[in-house]
């Protein structure tokens, strides 16, 4: 709209001159025409192309691959879909997406219950209040590697500080990375510690765009701290909750760097797996085993993971607050 | 942006270089008579040979060797690139991508032993070094060293760098709390065989029941099987068809019920090599003996620290042999001077190369004249009270015998130790791991 209206301002102030009259009519309406329709998708073609060769092409060629058995430097013979159907009956791969939807639930649930409490609490009026907040906001500056490596550390079986704690109650030293269980919420507290403090400030930047006098009218009406929290801000914030429930979708399903660094660098995510992600398994496949066209087709299939979670998600989350 | 102009600079390079690589062919095919390996024929070009590695720290140490090869031969330059400290999920998949797009490669690039397996059955993509005479160095090494590099067509395609062998490292501090001799001789005679150790641990184990006898399952495992192999055929998982033997193997079955016997016994640590806890521990004094390869005394000195130095010590190897880890430099069949290329290659893996090496980096030499040049025989390491280094590795590794390596060795390799470390931390049951370790090594083989 306000496109046209300056082109057609332009148009009209142009310079009577020599140039004017140099140039067919036709060529320069042809000219007014691109500078009009064209240079708006000529400015924002750089992202497209960048993402249709690093974001398009890939995810094509890797549906091509995923349909061959390919082996680099080896064999590559189409197969149709065969991988698929070998992916579907693989016990691995499903150990994979059960530990990876596992460590997601335990960590994301607390993590955004958390950072929306602890939201709650740094909009409070209270002293040193940019200190306490950007002081949330530190884990996330850190190395993941650095707070695997650490968290690692912590969870250590013969001289971790976890165990010897826990040795103090009497416990008897816990070998984390030997039982699911163990492994998951060694896992889910170094994803916890790094994250809820950038959700938290999300939510928190979305909280101050509540109109304070929707605060004033329900305490007017009698209504606690707790049910304003419940029945104004949650519901208020639900585009926000939206979003970093999708964000963590993402991040959860494509959880790497943590348990790679767990389990001593390795891909197999413990002696049976224990807490093998799906991309831990992809670059298992892929790269260690040289198994191309199936790790491809995992990669796929966690695509699809990914947005159907997410969609449900969405569904779930849509419905927070519909209720009241 | 900054990228991008970086990227067109060098994609000018690159033009660049090729055009005059293209010359430089086309210059040499007209004298026909080739450059020597002395440098006392001159041919018309300057040729330029890249020689890629990989790994940490002085990874192949050929600073010093390079160096000497260019001042003694200004026609063929060699340009050492060392590519990356990551072998397995970095240098390995690029490598195998420039030999598919038939381009890219050095014209000498070295290889892991991990990987020897898988490049020996794709003789396609690698020159034929008997062709240049290299297979009169067959002399110069052990044979099992020297057979890993003659691929599936019996065409020699690599030949050795370094080697591990196999020591045991001991703790004197604790085998002095457990009133066993500490001197490296005296300790070598404890245990002539696998038996023998189990033995000695079980007295450690009575004397000093807060430390492990052994780190873990992996490295004994290795010696074992690497012993036992040879008395099969050279067999480890596969035989020469390619076929899978992980369950037919009487080797890998009696490496297997060694270590269980050595882990249902209490003796190990329950620690996995290169995790956080093994190396506390090794700091710590968690465990009283491991197994050693020549560059494990590195790993132990930087990991265990000053403060434990001439706590550690290094005797033989029960059953005295073995051997963990070792490189190979190949020629790619992509390259474009393959002759200069495996002359290069010659002077690397002879003598003067591997001393240079062992000088600059500590990387032990797999070829028999270099373990006997004065400077690799009468090395001694200081770290391990002056430990006699080099005769010790070059005993382990004499009397190998040759073995082979299956196009997928690596990977099963890696799955079936995976069960043997859970069977020995607790995550899998002993009387199920059997079951399991070859259906997971059935699977690794695809």
């Amino acid at each position: 709209m306000s496109l046209s209206v300056d082109a057609g301002a332009r148009t009209r102030t142009v310079p009577p001159g020599p140039r004017r009259h140099a140039r067919p009519p036709g060529g320069r309406r042809l000219l007014s025409w691109l500078d009009l329709r064209a240079a708006p998708y000529f400015f924002v073609s750089p992202y497209f192309i960048l993402f249709a060769i690093f974001g398009i092409f890939p995810l094509i060629f890797t549906a091509w691959v995923s349909l061959h058995d390919w082996q680099l430097a080896g064999d590559k013979t189409f197969i149709g879909f065969e991988n698929y159907s070998e992916l579907l009956v693989d016990d691995k791969f499903w150990n994979a997406v059960l530990n990876t939807v596992g460590i997601f639930v335990i960590a994301t649930v607390p993590q955004l219950l958390l950072a929306l409490l602890l939201a709650n609490a740094l909009n409070k009026k209270l002293r040193g209040r940019l200190v306490l907040r950007l002081s949330v906001l530190a884990p996330l500056i850190t190395s993941v590697v650095a707070v695997a490596v650490v968290f690692t550390q912590l969870y250590g079986r013969d001289y971790g500080l976890v165990n010897w704690v826990l040795g103090g109650f009497g416990v008897d030293p816990i070998h984390w990375q030997n039982e699911k269980w163990s492994s998951w919420i060694a896992i889910a507290t170094m994803i916890d510690w790094r994250w809820t403090g950038y959700n938290a400030i999300i939510y928190l930047a979305a909280m101050q765009t509540i109109p304070k006098d929707l605060y004033e009218a329900a305490a007017i009406d009698g209504a606690s701290p707790r049910r304003q929290f419940w029945g104004i801000t949650v519901p208020l914030l639900k585009p926000t909750i939206i979003f970093t429930v999708i964000v963590s979708t993402i991040g959860g399903f494509t959880l790497f760097a943590e348990p790679v660094m767990f389990g001593a660098g390795l891909m197999t995510g413990g002696t049976t797996g224990q807490f093998q992600t799906v991309a831990m398994f992809i670059v298992k496949e892929g790269f260690r085993d040289f198994q191309y066209g199936y790790a491809a087709a995992a990669a796929w299939i966690l695509f699809l993971l990914i947005m159907i979670t997410a969609l449900i998600n969405f569904a779930i989350v849509r419905g927070i607050g519909r209720s009241r | 942006m900054m990228n991008n102009t970086r990227r067109g600079v060098l994609a000018a390079v690159a033009a660049g270089a090729l055009a005059f690589t293209a010359a430089a062919c086309g210059g040499d095919e007209a004298p026909a008579a080739a450059p020597s390996a002395g440098g006392s024929a001159a041919p018309a070009e300057k040729i330029e040979i890249t020689l890629n590695t990989f790994g940490g720290g002085e990874n192949f140490a050929y600073d010093d060797a390079v160096a000497q090869w260019n001042a003694a031969n200004p026609n063929v330059q060699v340009k050492y690139v060392n590519l990356t400290d990551r072998f397995e999920d970095t240098y390995l998949p690029q490598v195998l991508q420039w030999l598919e797009a038939g381009s890219g490669a050095g014209d000498i690039i070295a290889m892991d032993e991990g990987a020897m397996g898988l490049m020996a059955a794709r003789p396609q993509y690698f020159a034929d070094l008997g062709q240049y005479g290299l297979d009169s160095r067959k002399a110069d090494y052990p044979a099992f060293k020297y057979d890993v590099g003659v691929n599936t067509e019996g065409k020699l395609f690599a030949l050795g760098t370094d080697i591990g062998g196999m020591a045991m490292c001991y703790r004197t501090d604790l085998f002095e709390k457990a009133g066993l001799p500490t001197n490296r001789d005296e300790v070598s005679k404890l245990w002539p065989t696998w038996n023998d150790y189990l033995e000695v641990g079980k007295k450690f184990k009575a004397k000093v029941p807060d430390a492990g006898f052994v780190d873990g399952a992996n490295t004994v495992y290795n010696s074992v099987l690497a012993q036992e192999a040879g008395k099969n055929g050279g067999l480890y998982y596969f035989d020469k068809n390619q076929g899978l033997v992980v369950d037919k193997n009487p080797g890998v079955k009696a490496a297997f019920d060694y270590v269980q016997s050595l882990s249902t016994a209490g003796l190990t640590a329950k620690l996995r090599s290169w995790s956080e806890e093994w190396n506390t521990a090794m700091q710590k004094g968690g465990f009283a003996t491991m197994g050693c390869p020549s560059w494990m005394l590195g790993v132990i000195s930087g990991t265990s620290g000053d403060s434990n130095a001439k706590k550690w010590d290094v005797a033989a190897v029960p059953g005295g042999s073995g051997n963990w880890g070792g490189s190979w430099l190949m020629v790619p069949s992509q390259s474009k001077h393959p002759k200069e290329a495996a002359d290069v290659l010659n002077f690397l893996t002879g003598k003067d190369g591997q001393v240079a090496a062992f000088k600059e980096g500590g990387n032990f030499p797999s070829a028999i004249p270099a373990q006997q040049d004065p400077t690799v025989a009468d090395a001694k390491n200081a770290y391990f009270n002056d430990a006699p280094s080099g005769p010790i590795f070059a005993a382990s590794v004499a009397k190998l015998a040759p073995v082979f390596f299956g196009e997928k060795h690596a990977q099963v390799k890696a799955a079936v130790e995976e069960v043997l470390v859970g069977a020995d931390q607790g995550s899998v049951k002993w009387d199920e791991a059997w079951t399991r370790f070859v259906e997971e090594g059935v699977k690794a083989a695809g």
